[in-house]
Order: structure tokens, then sequence, then C-alpha cells
């Protein structure tokens, strides 16, 4: 005990921890520079978008901004009548502004995003406004058109106010909040993200399941076969990844399609007549077989690198204490096997769930994923809001897996290579 | 219950895994219920491939092997019951030391309490009581080995395989262990076969020892006999310190026989010679040979020192005497050996017993 209250000195009475630090800080500092490009790197290619995402996602500013008078006289409204002369005015005033600066039809796609029939209401109000009078707003905007009479339209005008909302990501999960603030599912027969995000789940799996049926012997025949056999398969399975992604989905969509190349093998050897040839791809088949060949190294590496850690001797000890060749595997090599599947099958499971290219060419109506939707809202509606709240969706969900891997099999399990 | 001669019998084998190459040629050998026999020779003698063809892991390409005179060559590993140690002891590092023990006794549907006390058993024996729960990676070397032991004879194997299983020690560890081994198998009377190349390991611990080189056994004889009296100069060599000569046998009458050298001539015990005029190699082990022999000996040289090495016990003493520069004597250091110095002349003794004429090189 009092040698550690006692303080180590270096001869020339520094305090020995004092000077350790100091001796290190050099070194600290250098490998901080060392690692500062990558830190850098990652912070403007990865938080930074994220974050800006995250930020999009919820950013509702742009009705705020467009209405500010209106949201501020709307602070005092209880939201069960029709508001006050005072809204309609401050209204009429924001409104003009937008029509001078040329943004009304912004307003009106916003707000019909929120309910449905703003547009055409809006356009008659810019038309009518010019002539208006002064004073007496209310009475004059309901004369345009019977829905500004309608307190529904000025509720949905009001639940804009705030700067940030949750909606894109209720709209994500087939959900809207409705007039009264509840949070409802959309109707049945509306409801497409849901079933995307099923089908999302289904293939990432399946074929992650896919992929590690067949990798798990390729992996044991490169782990245990010898090096010039090993290397030659080797070359085999990472010749793929020499190819560029485009050209390979595109030789599925060759072999696959009804004139392929398999269906014509099927219908040579009788398995299928002429006539009736399967369809394999622009559906779920498609997108099942180009995304396992693809994916398929990322399953045969990080179980390679395990088996081949693994001592042969062992399936040995095991047979010769006693065990089948079953049981040896099974009670002796699997379980050490587990740390590779776990990396192989987190890797290709997150990769199947982002996956989009190859979906998005062989997949068709039935085997495209979350993100050919996530593409679609970017490229097409340039909604970015609604594509950044879905692509932060798909991250917490892989976030998620993340975290309940590591409950059930643990992080540290992992061996990548 | 008379012990059997050949428990197990190695009846004819040969093995070759290319089809050009014999590794193990015509082998014939008998191991007697409750011995311990070592396999010894240099690396890529075979000796190896023998074990694991015992083992049930590689096939003879001819003959048979017989456990307890039942033909094994084509009953899988799993079903031949013999217990193994592995040369990196092969223990399953995601299994607990207890898991590791009760792996052969949970594949033989042995219930659960009677496994409880023979894990116990298995694990006092190697000293180890306590260590059921660690896991083999929180053990040390010597630790893990006495665990590969004790898993190899948790469930009561007739016979047990040791494939180098102590290359992997230190030497101080190593001694120890050679001895924790010898112990055991005397106390459970367990057979034992032992591959390893370094042959103090085999001298100390094996009942009878198999010499083996280029396929073939070479001896199968006691550690004293293969020692004093190596039946040919591979032997000689691999075991123990050895000083030889090149010669031609000039004479051979009463168990005695004459060798010439290049400038001298010897006399030497006639092991592998028949005649005159063979090419021979004599051997002759280093305490065998004395510094100034009081007693009357057969043969007399005189020799010059060109090397002392101080060993502490002993002194290592490298010695050019008729023409062979590398004669080695061992002195044990006592005060009565002064002049012993570089560069003396001294003379050399040793009876012509001890000098084996055996096959040339």
């Amino acid at each position: 005990m009092s040698s550690e209250t006692k303080q180590i000195l270096t001869t020339d009475g520094i305090p020995l921890e004092v000077s350790l630090k100091k001796a290190e800080r050099r070194n600290k500092i250098k490998a901080f520079l060392l690692v500062a490009p990558l830190l850098f790197f990652l912070i403007i290619t990865y938080v930074f978008p994220i974050g800006d995402m995250l930020m999009r996602s919820v950013d509702d500013k742009m009705v705020t901004n467009m209405l500010p008078k209106t949201f501020k006289a709307m602070e005092t409204w209880d939201g069960q009548e029709l508001p006050e002369e005072e809204v309609f005015e401050a209204f009429y005033l924001d409104f003009r502004q937008l029509v001078d600066n040329k943004q009304e039809g912004k307003l009106s796609t916003q707000l019909n995003y929120t309910k449905n029939g703003f547009k055409s209401i809006i356009k008659k109000l810019r038309r009518k406004s010019k002539n208006f009078e002064e004073g007496n707003y209310k009475e004059q905007i309901m004369a345009v058109h019977k829905r500004w009479a309608d307190v529904e339209y000025w509720k949905a005008i009001k639940r804009r106010a705030p700067a940030f909302t949750g909606q894109k990501y209720l709209k994500g999960m087939d959900m809207y909040k409705n007039e009264s603030g509840e949070i409802v599912s959309v109707e049945e027969d509306r409801r497409i993200h849901r079933v995307l995000w099923l089908r999302t789940l289904e293939i990432a799996f399946f074929v992650t399941v896919f992929c590690f049926l067949m990798a798990y012997p390729i992996a044991h025949l490169l782990a245990t076969l010898p090096m010039k056999y090993s290397n030659l398969l080797m070359i085999c399975v990472l010749l793929p990844f020499w190819t560029s992604l485009l050209v390979r989905t595109a030789s599925w969509m060759i072999l696959l399609q009804q004139q392929g190349v398999v269906n014509d093998f099927f219908v040579m050897i009788g398995l299928v007549a002429d006539d009736a040839r399967p369809e394999m791809m622009f559906n779920k088949t498609g997108s099942y077989v180009a995304m396992t060949q693809i994916l398929l190294p990322f399953m045969v590496l990080p179980l390679y690198s395990v088996m081949k850690t693994i001592s042969p001797s062992l399936m040995r000890a095991g047979k010769s204490l006693g065990g089948t060749p079953f049981v040896a595997f099974w009670k002796v090599y699997f379980p050490l096997t587990i740390p590779g599947i776990g990396a192989g099958c987190l890797l290709v499971f997150i990769l199947a769930i982002g996956y989009y290219i190859t979906p998005a060419l062989v997949g068709g109506a039935s085997g495209t994923l979350i993100s050919n939707q996530i593409a679609y809202h970017m490229k097409s509606t340039l909604d970015w809001s609604f594509a950044s709240a879905m692509g932060l969706m798909l991250l917490s969900g892989v976030l998620v897996i993340y975290w309940i891997y590591n409950k059930i099999v643990g992080i540290d399990n992992i061996k990548l290579g | 219950m008379a012990l059997k001669k050949d428990f197990v019998k190695f009846d004819k084998v040969d093995k070759s895994y290319d089809g050009k190459v014999l590794v193990v040629k015509d082998l014939q050998l008998d191991i007697e219920e409750g011995e311990f026999v070592t396999m010894l020779g240099p690396s890529g003698s075979g000796k190896t491939t023998c074990l694991m063809m015992l083992a049930g892991f590689e096939t003879p390409t001819n003959g048979e092997i017989y456990l307890d005179g039942n033909a094994i060559s084509s009953i899988p590993p799993h079903k031949r019951g013999i217990g193994m140690v592995f040369q990196n002891y092969a223990l399953f590092p995601h299994m607990t030391v207890y898991e590791n023990l009760a792996f052969p006794l949970r594949v033989r549907k042995i219930p659960k309490d009677e496994a409880d006390k023979k894990i116990d058993k298995a694990l006092s024996m190697v000293s180890l009581q306590g260590f059921a729960q660690r896991m083999p990676g929180q053990l040390s070397g010597g630790q893990q080995q006495r665990v590969a032991v004790a898993r190899s004879l948790v469930f009561d194997p007739q016979l047990v395989l040791m494939d180098e299983p102590l290359g992997a020690l230190d030497k101080n560890l190593r001694e120890s262990m050679q001895y924790e081994i010898k112990h055991i198998h005397e106390n459970i009377g367990v057979t034992v076969v032992y591959v390893t190349h370094d042959q103090s390991e085999a001298l100390t611990m094996s009942n009878r020892i198999a010499v083996f080189n280029d396929g073939k056994v070479q001896q199968l004889s006691s550690p004293d006999e293969l020692y004093e009296k190596p039946v040919n100069s591979f032997v000689a060599e691999f075991i123990g310190e050895n000083n030889t000569f090149a010669g031609e046998v000039s004479d051979i009458s009463g168990g005695k026989c004459k060798v010439k050298l290049a400038n001298a001539e010897i006399l030497a015990n006639p092991i592998s010679v028949k005649g005159k005029g063979e090419k021979t190699t004599v051997s002759l082990r280093p305490e065998r040979a004395l510094i100034n022999p009081s007693e009357k000996m057969d043969n007399i040289h005189k020799g010059k020192i060109e090397e002392v090495i101080y060993h502490g016990d002993h002194t290592r003493v490298r010695i050019n005497l008729l023409g062979n520069s590398e004669f080695i004597l061992k002195v044990p250091n006592s005060s009565s050996n002064l002049d012993i110095k570089l560069g003396n002349e001294i003379k050399i003794g040793w009876n012509s017993d001890d000098a084996r004429a055996l096959d040339p090189k």
C-alpha cells in the first residue's frame, strides 16, 4: 500500500508519471497525425452526409418559412372553429409575399402533401387575391372557394407549423398522422412500403442462407486442399470480384431470360416444354440467383480465413475419441467456424439489404428492394427528404441487426480475416 | 490373465502416399500388452505414418494391422477405441477442460454421474483437480498437455498413442512431463505407443524402442540394449554419441576382428561383419574409452587434444586419434585429470568388446 502512495521520481526529480506522459506525447501526436487524413475523410464523406440526411428527413422548414405571419397568428387559435380574421389577414399578407416571389407553387405542392385539394384552391386564390380590397380578408378568402371556409384545411395548414416533422418516417412505414393527430396506417391497397421492407428482409435473409449453404463447403475445400489446387479454387472464387458488377448482372440477364441459356438448356434436356419456359428474371428468382452469386465471395472469404486456422488434428482428435465423423464435425469443427459464419452472414445480409443495381436490373416489379424505392425518390419524384428518411430507416435497421447479433453471438466473435 | 505378446501387430505393412515411394516398408512389429513402446527416428522415417495407420487416419497400402487379435484396417478411427495425444494437444478450444474430457464419454453415452467420476479420476491423475472449468486457452503449455493426456485416458482405452506430445514444451517441463507420463503408464498399465524424434525422451520413458529409418525398423529393443548394443551404424549414430572408424576387416577369429584403418589397425567386436576384406564402421561410445588407462586394454593409441569444452559435470575432449579428428571423450570433472590441456598428447585405451564393427556407412 505504502509504495502506491509514494511518488516515484526520475533521476532529475520529475515525477515518473509526468515524464512518461511527456515522453509519450510526441508519439501520440504522431499517431494522431497519421490517422488524421482518414478521420477527416470519414467526417466529410460519412458523418457529414449522414447528418445532412438526418436533417433533411425531418426538415419541414419550407412551409414554416413561407408562412411566418400566419403561424404567428395561429398560435392563439384553438384549432376547433374557423380561425379569426387576424389569421386570415396574416395568411393573405404571407401569400401576397409568396406570389410576388413566385413561390406560391411550392406552397401548394407542400400543402397538398398534407391534404389533397390545396393545389386548385391556391391557384384560384392567387388569381382572385389580386383584386382583394383591404380589410375583412376572412370573407374575401372564404369567397374564393368553399374549401377555404372548411376548418379542416386550416387545420392542415397549422399542422405544417413545426419546423421539424417525423411524417416522412411515418410515410416510409405506410402510416400518417390524421387530422386529429393520431398515427394510423394508410388503406390496405396503398401500403407499398411495408411490402417492400418485408421483401427486402426476406430476400436478404434467403440470399444469406443460400450464400451460407454454398460457401461453407467451398471454404472448407479451400482450407483443406493442397496449396496448388486451393489457389486455383481461390481464383475461381475471386474471379467475379475482378469483373464489373454491371457485367455480372448483365450476364445473368443473358442466362436467365426466357430465351436465355438456362431456359434453352432446360428445354433441350426436356425438363420444361418449349412453350412453357419459366420466368426466371424480372421477379424474385432473378434477384435471388444474381445476388447470391455476386455476394458469395463475401461469405467464402471470412469462412475460409477462420477454417484455415482450425487445425486438422482437432477433427482427428474428435474421431479418435470416439466421435463419428458427423459428431466430430458438429461438436468440434462447426462451433469453431461460428466466428466466420457470423462475419460472413452479417456481411452478406447487410450488403443484401441495401442492394440496388442487381435487383433494379433483374428484379423486375416483384424483385425490387427498398433501395430501389429510395433511388426512385431521389431521381424521379425528387422527394429527397423522403428518400433520406427511408435511407436512415434502412441504416437503423442494419444497426439494430448488428446490435441483435452482438447480443446473441458477440461482436468480438467475428472474424473477417 | 497373461499379457498378450502381440497385442498390437503390424504384419508386413507397406505404405505409400504417391505410388512411387514407400514410406513404410514391410513393417513387422509386435507390441506387448501394457508395454510402453517408442517409435524413434528422424523426420520422414515413417514413424508418424505408422502411428496414423494404427489410429486409423491412414490406411496401409499393403499388409494388415491387428489390435488384440482383430484386423483393424477396415475399422474407422472412431470405432477403434484408441486414445490419442496429438503433437499440438488438439484440445477443443471452445470447450472447457471438463467438456473436453467429457467428449469421449458423451459419445459413448456414459451416464453423467459415472462420467463425472471418470473425469475427476483422470484430472487427479495428471494433478489438475480444480481446473475443470478453465478453457484450454487459459492453461499453460504443460497444463494443456496434461489435459490432452487425461482426455486420451479418460475413456479407459486399452491402447494410447502419443505423437510427439512434448515437442512444444521447453526443456525442463519436457523432462518432468516425461516422468509424469511414465508414472501414469506404470500406474494404470495401459499400452502406450509413443512417437518422438528425441532420443533422450525415448530412452527415459520406454520399455522398448523401435528405431525407424527409411521406412524400416532398424532395431527394436530395450533402451539399454539399444544404446549398448546397436546392431547397425545408423542406430549407433542416432542413439547417443558415437565415435566411428571406417576401415576394412583384415582378420576375424575367436569373437574378435582386426580392422585395418588408413594408418593403423584396431581390434573390434565383429557384429555385422562375417569375413576378411569386408568394409566396416567401428563404433565406440565416448564413455567406453579411457585416458591413460591403468587396467589392461587391448586397444591403446595415442592422440592429440584438439579441443576442450567444459560442461559442468564433465569435460568434452575432442582428440585427433588414428586419423579421426572428431574423436570425442567425456571425462568426469575430478582433480585427477590434470594433463587434459589443448595440444597435449595422451594415451587412450578401450576394450575391443566395446568397439563394435558394424556395417559400413
